[in-house]
């Protein structure tokens, strides 16, 4: 048995002691972990709260319906069909393998699209759907949905895509949407966030991607609950967004198609111009292309195609490519001449056949001359001479002048991509961009619309209207925006030209279309009603050297398609009350008379008739070779009433 | 004072034992214990699988286990305290052969019904032996070198083998508990101050050794303490826990956002948020007034336990006690500086509210000692 000793005694005080401030330590140490905790919980609290909310709550975007396009008369032109997809959530699934190969029984599944599936499921969370095949069938997704028992996690979803039912007829003035790019971004100042969503549609090209931002619509918004791996727990609520804006427009898709069908293989374009309120009733370029396409993603070989093809099928003819008006400039020569003073109707001028001014010689298309030539035969005949004349008399200035009344060097402001301003020549625009002075010869070339001068068909087309009404009509393309009229109407005021001036002229077109003499005598309407008015152009593409003007001019048919002149014709109807003007060109398509006038004469009657002319309005010679052309035309045409959009 | 000296008729005995049980101490056990149920079933969305029936079970368990611990004579369990001792250790050398590994360290020896952590309880058989030593050990000797060098030597072999493993958090708090222990025996200051400068030496040693050769702790360990020292330097990666961890504390406020409606646990921002992390699940459903309550009963479990150490007769009782008690409050002043962000994430759990099986038992157990000193503090004279 141990003594208890004083020293032990002490130690054992000191036990007690050490026991103690060790007790008192840990109260301590624990009075701190309550401070902190007040710390975090009491005085950081809404920070804390806030920080919270940040992790469970994410925004997620409820993506607008697309407005839709209509035609003047509701027929659908771009519209949201749904668009069916196969997913698969990997962990409902199970056995990935088993299910996909399931699958591959019912529906065609490529071993590329199982092979991506696969590598995909690798890299995403197992609840995210995957998806296995896009753009499926309604017959695929129903055979699909009635196995569904056998095939777990395999989940058939509905998403919109734009479709254009149309297919190539309106491609070029509605163009089409594609996926936003990162160059789109970069581009683009638009905050919407809609367009930080992968793969989202917007407008590419036309009126899709001018009206991009009235069509898209807003996105609704949903604040989902996640957990931290993203999985969506709940709903919170959502707000919903707005449609985007559906667009009306003037074109008319019956006489549109009608024109497409018209220009057939040639490599053309036609604008049909309503005289009244400068509503653009069809505005089609040919070849053209499907914009289905483009929004499916178009493979590299469809797109080579298009590409390489001479015939341009991606070019907006009607609006982005200035072509030289050649004779159809003539009116603008003649007006600007008697505006100035310096002629009278009557006054004749001599045509040999040519023209020498500062020892160069220009010539007449017609090589042994049209002899003395007044107004109304220069125009009806076309004579160069007699404009080459008027241009020393006018002078550029006067002529550009007038062709910018007229409508011509300026950029219309038309929803569509790539508008041109073509070029109507000064002497300012030569010494700035050809580094040369103006000379003579340049006025003379100009005056029959050759030279620097370059215009595109929609700026011929308002050319003609303007001179049928003497009003500056302007094109417009957006008749209303989800029901409301688009904008003002465009102003109609006077030119100001003298109206004595444009009957002049009027009439003398009315007599290239109407006298026996005329250049499209032959493309005439003989129902008097409607009565045409217009003008031929054959621009040249090429040098006519002496050489082989003393040889004899090789004629069209004799030289490769690409080096042909291009045909062009200008109109409008009818003659008395104009309500439409037409212009059309055909690329290398030879004569303006043999070319482009019967094709501007069809479209004409077709757009006054609203549908197929009688064939009394046609010259009887020509009635049954239009009788077959019309049936031949009504084969290729859609039928419209099937995409008519549904009115309540 | 050996258990002979003890009047065995001053001590209770047979079922009146029972009655000289720490009913307060067991009441506040039972208390931390059903934080710890009610928290399980919550993280679980409001279900008893797969956390809380399981944890009821094993508390039902661990309580008989204490009652019977509790039951037998203080002076049984300071004899065989050197062979529980032992056994630890050969329990600890056969984890690090046979062990299961998890989190990249062998930690559990499976025994079927449960994973058994053997430095679980080498925590608890280290406290014994050295209670042990120093009941045996005359007095005047602690202070000696020679005397120290020993209980050295009985702390370092099971906090090497705990290093080995690797669990530094464990290791640390097996230090701490045994250094405790000698503290409270008595030993002289100046060892005290020494080992801090040591300590501090040591602690440099460790920054210094990073990314050579003999670099002393793990990679991981690095990155942990790093995280620890700025957590919104990796806010995704290894500071995402405690970034989260605040995030849920801090949003608990007040009263909290109540029973099973914690955002941050529910929608599983919180890692971990059953065993080390349920904290802050507490905090941030009970708010301030959750955790103050859970932090005021384990408060009061370790001053019951000290003020009982301080009336026992014996040293072995009261070093035993107290090392116990100051075991118990390691592991929740660790555990809840780590949720607040006062210390490294060091993957030690809440006591008796963290769902694990051999943490508990073996807590449960140690308070079976604790009330087993309790029971059979001699009462009355001694002659």
């Amino acid at each position: 048995m141990k003594r208890t000793t004083p020293d032990s005694a002490l130690i054992w005080r000191k036990v007690s002691r050490r026991g103690m401030l060790v007790g008192g330590l840990q109260i301590g140490f624990g009075a701190m972990l309550a401070l902190r905790m007040r710390h975090l919980q009491v005085d950081q609290a809404d920070q804390f709260r806030l920080l919270a909310d940040e992790n469970r709550i994410n925004v997620r975007l409820i993506p607008p319906a697309r407005g839709e396009i209509y035609d003047r008369n509701g027929v659908i032109l771009a519209q949201n069909e749904p668009s069916y997809r196969i997913t698969i959530i990997p962990e409902d699934a199970g056995d990935v393998d088993l299910v996909l190969r399931k699958l591959s029984h019912l529906v065609y599944v490529s071993e590329e699209d199982i092979a991506r599936t696969k590598a995909e499921i690798k890299r995403s969370a197992p609840f995210l759907p995957v998806t296995i095949l896009n753009r499926v069938t309604w017959d695929d997704i129903s055979r699909v949905a009635v196995n569904a028992p056998s095939l777990p996690g395999i989940a058939p979803e509905v998403g919109l895509s734009r479709q254009y039912p149309l297919e190539d007829l309106f491609a070029h003035a509605v163009g089409y949407v594609g996926p936003v790019s990162s160059r789109d971004l970069e581009n683009s100042d638009d905050p919407d966030p809609l367009l930080r969503i992968p793969r989202f549609q917007i407008g590419k090209v036309g009126i899709e991607a001018k009206y991009e931002e009235l069509l898209r619509g807003r996105a609704g918004a949903k604040r989902v609950e996640v957990n931290a791996l993203g999985r969506v727990m709940r709903e919170l609520d959502r707000r919903e967004g707005t449609a985007g804006a559906n667009l009306q427009l003037t074109l008319d898709a019956s006489l549109q198609s009608y024109c497409k069908a018209r220009l057939g293989e040639e490599s053309a374009s036609v604008v049909v111009m309503d005289c009244i309120n400068g509503e653009l009733l069809a505005i089609a370029s040919a070849p053209s292309y499907d914009p289905n396409k483009f929004v499916r993603g178009i493979s590299y070989a469809d797109y080579g195609a298009l590409r390489d093809n001479d015939h341009r099928p991606l070019a907006s003819k009607t609006v982005q490519d200035a072509y030289p008006p050649g004779s159809t400039f003539k009116m603008v020569t003649a007006l600007a001449a008697l505006e100035a003073g310096v002629i009278s109707p009557n006054e004749t001028v001599y045509c040999p056949g040519h023209f020498e001014v500062s020892g160069r010689k220009f010539h007449c298309w017609k090589g042994g001359g049209h002899g003395n030539v007044d107004l109304d035969k220069s125009l009806r005949e076309s004579c160069d001479v007699y404009y080459y004349d008027l241009a020393i008399k006018v002078g550029i200035e006067n002529l550009s002048a007038m062709a910018r009344r007229l409508g011509l060097g300026e950029r219309h402001d038309i929803p569509m991509s790539a508008v041109t301003t073509g070029l109507i020549p000064s002497r300012e625009w030569k010494l700035a961009n050809r580094n040369a002075e103006w000379v003579v010869g340049d006025t003379v070339n100009a005056s029959i619309g050759q030279g620097f001068v370059s215009s595109s068909p929609l700026q011929l087309a308002v050319m003609t209207a303007r001179i049928a009404t003497g009003r500056s009509l302007v094109p417009k393309l957006i008749k209303s925006i989800d029901g409301a009229p688009a904008g003002p109407d465009m102003p109609r005021e006077s030119l100001g030209l003298n109206e004595n001036n444009l009957r002049f002229i009027r009439r003398a077109m009315y007599n290239v279309t109407n006298d026996r003499r005329g250049t499209a005598y032959g493309s005439r309407i003989i129902e008097d009603a409607f009565r045409m008015a217009g003008k031929t152009g054959t621009s040249q593409v090429r040098n006519i050297s002496q050489a082989e003007r003393e040889q004899g001019v090789t004629s069209n048919a004799d030289l490769p398609w690409n080096r042909r002149d291009h045909a062009l014709f200008v109109d409008f109807a009818p003659f008395d009350d104009p309500r439409i003007s037409v212009a059309v060109v055909v690329e290398h398509g030879g004569a303006g008379s043999s070319a482009a006038a019967p094709i501007a004469r069809d479209i004409t009657l077709q757009a006054l008739y609203n549908g197929d002319p009688p064939l009394s309005a046609y010259p009887s010679k020509d009635r049954n070779r239009i009788a077959k052309q019309q049936k031949d035309i009504r084969d290729l045409m859609p039928d419209l009433n099937a995409i008519k959009r549904e009115r309540a | 004072m050996s258990y002979l000296e003890y009047r065995v008729k001053a001590v209770p005995t047979g079922f009146r034992k029972v009655l000289y049980l720490h009913w307060g101490l067991i009441l506040l056990l039972i208390a931390a214990a059903s934080v710890g149920f009610i928290m399980l079933y919550s993280v679980a969305g409001g279900s008893l699988s797969p956390w809380a029936d399981p944890q009821i079970k094993r508390f039902i368990v661990g309580m008989i286990g204490m009652f019977v611990v509790a039951m037998v004579p203080i002076w049984f369990w300071r004899n065989i305290s050197a062979v529980a001792y032992l056994i630890a250790l050969c329990l600890l050398a056969v984890v690090e052969f046979f062990g299961t590994t998890g989190m990249g360290a062998q930690r559990w020896i499976d025994l079927g019904f449960m994973r058994l952590q053997p430095s679980e309880v080498a925590k608890i058989t280290t406290v014994m032996v050295l209670a042990a030593y120093y009941d045996w050990l005359p007095p005047e000797k602690v202070s000696r070198p020679f005397w120290v060098l020993i209980p050295l030597v009985l702390i370092m072999i099971p906090v090497a083998m705990v290093l080995q493993q690797p669990d530094l958090g464990t290791s640390l708090l097996l230090l701490a508990a045994g250094g405790t222990v000698m503290f409270v025996a008595g030993l002289h200051w100046a060892y005290f101050a020494s080992v801090i400068v040591a300590g501090v030496g040591g602690i440099f040693a460790v920054f210094q050794s990073r990314g050579t050769e003999w670099q002393l702790i793990k990679d991981y360990q690095f990155r942990r303490i790093d995280t620890f020292l700025d957590p919104a330097s990796d806010p995704l990666g290894a500071g995402y826990h405690i970034t989260q961890s605040k995030i849920a504390l801090g949003s608990g406020g007040w009263t909290g956002r109540g029973f099973m409606q914690g955002t941050q646990s529910r929608l599983n921002f919180l890692p971990e948020k059953h065993t080390d992390f349920i904290f802050t699940t507490l905090a941030e459903e009970f708010g301030f007034i959750g955790g103050m309550s859970l932090l005021a009963i384990y408060l009061l479990i370790v001053i019951f336990c000290i003020a009982s150490a301080l009336r026992h007769k014996d040293r072995y009782s009261t070093l035993l006690t107290i090392g116990i008690a100051m075991t118990f409050f390691l592991f929740f002043a660790v555990n809840m500086s780590m949720v607040m962000g006062m210390a490294p994430v060091v993957g030690v759990p809440l006591p008796l509210v963290s769902y694990g099986g051999s943490a508990m038992l073996v807590l449960l157990g140690a308070f079976g000692l604790v009330q087993s000193a309790h029971v059979h503090r001699p009462r009355g004279t001694i002659k």
